[in-house]
């Protein structure tokens, strides 16, 4: 299908597109990659009758390293990741979910503020954002603020986003160097599809393989991705044995809240979160227990 | 009204397009391009892939306003300058890698942005560069043998 007819307004800063989204309200949107817009425009889910273009925005389009974070602007396509090895440097799990997002076509084209501001719950940026606790910083004319990422996901498709404001940066914490390893598992009815479950985990170990810091996060088994620091915390101190994990793992199961749908029962879903918590935080510690 | 101007195949076309005209449709519609496809209309077939600025992308998820000044190849510019078909096309021919043709023109589309960056791609990468294309008729098989035999070919030094 087509989408419905709307006004089209190209903005040249930021402060030009928290304009406009401040004179027109809920009835504009931003559009940056378009593909998750798009196609929902397309089916006519959405119809907003102005779309606010900020794909060209120079300030939208960067992203630097600082010492602690990685500050990705929301423009930045997701191809960039793929091929700029200092994002996944500085950010391993970005690297490792990269390649779990859609079609070269989507990633080429796709933001990351664009993955985040739409929030499908099985989506891959957002759990990365969710599991490091990243912080979202958003602008609008009234002035900027930071939304951390545990009340960034409100829901299915939904943020803290008021409407009059625009996702600018994303600061994902970089951990720094040591034994830091990070999987990201998921399972999907084919590849490239939006995950049935998705797990993201990344842990640090000491010398001696105890482990010293530990976060996981799971997608696709709530009605928005969920990282879970309180089971993180139980996992310092142990050398990630099984018996550790497999102790997380089943409080994990027991505390996700999936739905079933067409794909996936919410019992196949929850055996998923089970299964796959496991996978990653075993591959996580493995690579880990590789550095030195 | 939107007048936009961008360049097509090489050469600088423009044309007027509502803000909601979908790149595709401007190609097809307004410059009788229709080599490209249109399969689905919200980004699940791959049918109407181009070259955006030389990188593959869907274009029925592009707004025709939005690519301003931008360059788009569609299939119709992968062709020899003379009209005769490239080596990617001639082994689509080759190994059978077409049956309806309706994929075809995006399938092309993104095998040749891989073979441009990767020359010598392994069976994986391109069943992963075609993944988001549908073919409801080849079973994907021949696509990839097309694809191994344009990389085998080009490496011999044919275009
Ligand atoms: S027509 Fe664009 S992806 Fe199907
Ligand atoms: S040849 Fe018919 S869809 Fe691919």
């Amino acid at each position: 299908m087509k989408a419905a007819a709307f006004d089209y307004s190209r903005a040249a800063s930021v402060e030009e597109a928290c304009a406009l989204l401040a004179r027109h309200g809920p009835d504009a949107r931003l559009i940056a990659g378009g593909q998750s817009l798009v196609p929902m425009m397309a089916m006519r889910l959405v119809r907003p009758a102005v779309l606010v273009d900020i794909q060209r925005i120079a300030s939208l389009n960067e992203w630097r390293v600082e010492k602690d974070f990685l500050c990705i602007s929301a423009c930045v396509r997701q191809n960039v990741i793929e091929r700029e090895a200092a994002l996944s440097e500085a950010v391993p799990l970005l690297g490792k979910a990269i390649r779990w997002i859609g079609h070269v076509q989507t990633r080429n084209r796709g933001t990351v503020g664009g993955s985040l501001a739409h929030a499908d719950p099985s989506a891959e940026l957002p759990l990365v954002v969710a599991t490091l606790g990243a912080q979202c910083i958003v602008r609008s004319f009234r002035g900027e603020r930071t939304i951390g990422s545990e009340s960034f996901f409100t829901g299915p498709m939904s943020t803290a986003l008021q409407a009059d404001e625009c996702l600018v940066e994303i600061r994902l914490p970089i951990w720094g160097a040591g034994r830091i390893g990070t999987s990201f598992e998921e399972v999907a009815i084919r590849h490239g599809d939006f995950a049935l479950v998705a797990v993201a985990a990344q842990v640090a170990l000491n010398a001696h393989g105890v482990c010293e810091r530990a976060a996981l996060g799971v997608g696709g088994a709530a009605p928005a991705p969920v990282a879970f620091p309180d089971l993180s915390r139980h996992l310092v101190g142990t050398q990630l044995d099984d018996a550790a994990m497999q102790a997380i793992a089943d409080t994990l199961a027991k505390r996700v809240a999936p739905m079933s749908d067409l794909h996936a029962s919410a019992a196949y879903r929850r055996h998923l979160a089970h299964t796959l918590t496991l996978r990653t935080l075993r591959a996580a510690r493995d690579e880990a227990l590789t550095r030195s | 009204m939107h007048h936009i101007t961008l360049k097509v195949n090489g050469v600088t076309r423009s044309g007027e397009v509502n803000a909601r005209t979908t790149l595709v449709d401007f190609l097809r519609d307004t410059l009788r391009l229709t080599g490209t496809h249109v399969g689905c209309e919200h980004g699940i077939c791959g049918a109407c892939s181009v070259l955006l600025d030389g990188e593959p992308v869907r274009s029925c998820l592009i707004f025709a306003v939005q690519v301003e000044g931008q360059s788009v190849t569609t299939v119709e510019g992968l062709a020899k300058p003379d009209g005769s078909m490239s080596v990617l096309q001639d082994s689509f021919c080759e190994t059978h890698g077409l049956q309806c043709g309706y994929c075809t023109s995006g399938m092309l589309i993104a095998a040749h942005a891989l073979l441009a960056s990767n020359a010598t791609p392994s069976e994986h990468a391109i069943r992963d560069a075609i993944g988001g294309n549908l073919c409801r008729c080849t079973g994907y098989q021949q696509i990839v043998e097309a694809i191994q035999l344009a990389a085998k070919r080009r490496a011999g030094g044919e275009r």
